[in-house]
């Protein structure tokens, strides 16, 4: 009885912390996205599904989200696998775990910062601009859907990185050397031993860096310039300058529904695919 | 594949070089180096503005990762000995706090806020004597509680981990010697939890230092750094924001080391 006590004690603070500051704001902008506009900006109480009927007026920026956002996450995928297998297969042991943290070490550093040394390297002055020193002529790199894919591959590369290194790393090397004595070409090992094996891993990935990047919002205000912009900068948009909290809020219940559906189509995929789903911890 | 290795590192590191390398610039462009200067550091650090957003960013790191590591660490000792529903209800809402996007976080906490304190304040007012009644409204206090939120469900994460990878005779060998709850634990547990403590500390106050889209929201009148840099961003490119973001970098760069060989020599220290 004493025990169970004074695990309540310890678990009261931190469960009202999460009663106020996530359950109830979280229930808030529920009842909020049926609710109506006040004139002025604000909220009015009411129950209507009219904000959610208007969410095609911000179709642009779920149709960018919907297209970047994958189109991100792949990129990522195809520029981290290669590092991944490099540092889980090929590096010096020796190496490795200090290789491994300089990949991670730039994800726990600003993105704001890490964002901003794009504006500065595709800004006019930067890149661009030595282009047409040497005689390449004109270009215009900032504020295009490139920069933001730049700025969201160099932004969440590490964080694909992990999680495949997590799966090669564990593959059972024996196989591939079963492979091998059987007669199989390098590429066909690969392909059919360690590609397979190290889905999990990449399902892991993709997914991380996919819910990120829905909720995305810093880097096309910095590197999209207001012409490339994402479900973020709509809800920006509607809660700091139009005001029109019923309707941020339901764009924000439509985020979070689609990545819920998305989580869930994963989870059901994993299974499909028979791998347990990796515990991948970022220190 | 050694040299596609060198590239991706290339590609990592070199936009942050750049900007460390421009803080030094003399000249205003990025297009050319004229020369070694510190004078955008001096810049920087004499604008009061600057000083001003450093100092609040500076206050709420610090307390956020305070509360979050104490209440975090009394959780998730909690948590070491319950089953069943609780534990089904305190994993759902830790997974929800890191998953939901920090921008959904920020608009749900300033909503709730601004009319929760929009039904205190005139409670306040009717209790307290004429125009003393004390307002409650959006600034320290909600960045610091937002941010706590999101930190004290990193520090459980850590800490759960160390806690399932401890030697768990070494509590029962000291309560069998009859040491009591408490002393067994400021004795045993503590010191063999207390890096990862100290290590969940650590990335509280860079993830809360770093943070820039929940502070966006919940921020009311004040203004970190993270919200400083982006609205001079907006006004335009300077040598000034690449020496702040050198600086800012630098930080959470020694605190990232700092985390990092604590949470080592921990394991290796709780392994023997």
């Amino acid at each position: 009885m004493q025990r169970r006590l004074s695990t309540w004690l310890l678990l009261a603070p931190a469960g009202v912390w999460f009663a106020v500051m996530l359950v109830l704001p979280l229930c808030f902008v529920l009842v909020f996205s049926f609710g109506e506009r006040e004139a002025a900006g604000g909220y009015v109480p009411a129950f209507t599904l009219e904000q959610y009927a208007n969410l095609p007026t911000r179709g642009k920026a779920f149709l960018n989200t919907l297209i970047l956002a994958p189109l991100g996450t792949l990129l990522s995928l195809l520029i981290a696998y290669p590092l991944a297998y490099f540092l889980a297969m090929r590096a010096n042991p020796k190496w490795r775990t200090m290789l491994l943290i300089l990949v991670i070490v730039p994800f726990w550093t600003s993105i704001l910062i890490r964002s901003y040394a794009w504006i500065f390297i595709l800004g006019g002055q930067g890149l661009p601009a030595l282009i047409e020193w040497l005689g390449f002529g004109e270009v215009r790199l900032i504020n295009t859907p490139f920069a933001v894919l730049t700025g969201i591959v160099y932004g969440y590369l590490p964080l694909m990185v992990l999680p495949v290194y997590v799966s090669l790393e564990r593959l059972d090397k024996r196989l591939l050397e079963a492979s091998a004595d059987l007669g199989a070409p390098p590429l066909q090992g690969f392909l059919q031993v360690t590609l397979p094996l190290s889905l999990p891993g990449v399902a892991t990935g993709c997914m991380l860096v996919f819910i990120l990047l829905m909720g995305e919002f810093l880097i096309p205000a910095m590197l999209g310039g207001g012409k490339v912009f994402f479900i973020g900068n709509a809800l920006v948009d509607l809660f700091l300058q139009s005001r029109n909290w019923a309707f941020g809020a339901a764009v924000a219940v439509t985020l979070v529904l689609i990545m819920l559906v998305t989580d869930t189509l994963y989870m059901w995929l994993m299974r499909r695919l028979g791998g347990a789903r990796e515990d991948v911890s970022l220190m | 594949m050694r040299l596609y290795a060198l590239a991706v590192y290339l590609f990592l590191y070199l936009p942050i070089a750049v900007i460390a390398l421009f803080s030094f610039n003399a000249g205003r462009h990025a297009s050319q180096f004229t020369g070694f200067s510190v004078q955008w550091y001096g810049k920087a650090l004499s604008n009061p503005f600057v000083m001003e957003a450093l100092w609040t960013s500076f206050v709420v790191a610090l307390s956020s990762a305070l509360i979050a590591s104490v209440f975090g660490t009394m959780a998730a000792l909690a948590l070491q000995g319950v089953r069943g529903r609780v534990r089904a209800v305190a994993d759902a809402l830790i997974y929800v706090a890191v998953m939901v996007p920090g921008i959904v976080i920020g608009i749900a906490t300033l909503i709730a806020l601004v009319t929760l304190f929009g039904w205190i304040n005139p409670l306040l007012a009717r209790l307290a004597p004429e125009g003393q009644a004390p307002q409650l409204s959006m600034g320290y206090g909600s960045l610091i509680a937002a941010h706590a939120l999101f930190s004290m469900a990193l520090v459980i994460i850590i800490l759960r981990a160390r806690l399932a990878g401890m030697d768990r005779s070494l509590m029962e060998a000291s309560a069998d010697l009859y040491a009591p709850p408490f002393a067994t634990f400021r004795q045993v547990t503590l010191p063999l939890i207390f890096p990862g403590i100290l290590a969940g500390f650590l990335l509280s106050f860079t993830f809360s230092f770093d943070d820039f889209i929940i502070a966006f929201f919940v921020a009311g009148s004040e203004t970190t750094l993270p919200i400083y840099v982006f609205s001079s961003i907006r006004r335009g490119v300077t040598p000034e924001i690449n020496a702040i973001g050198t600086m800012v970098l630098a930080v959470s760069l020694l605190l990232l080391v700092a985390a990092q060989i604590i949470l080592r020599s921990g394991a290796r220290r709780g392994e023997s």
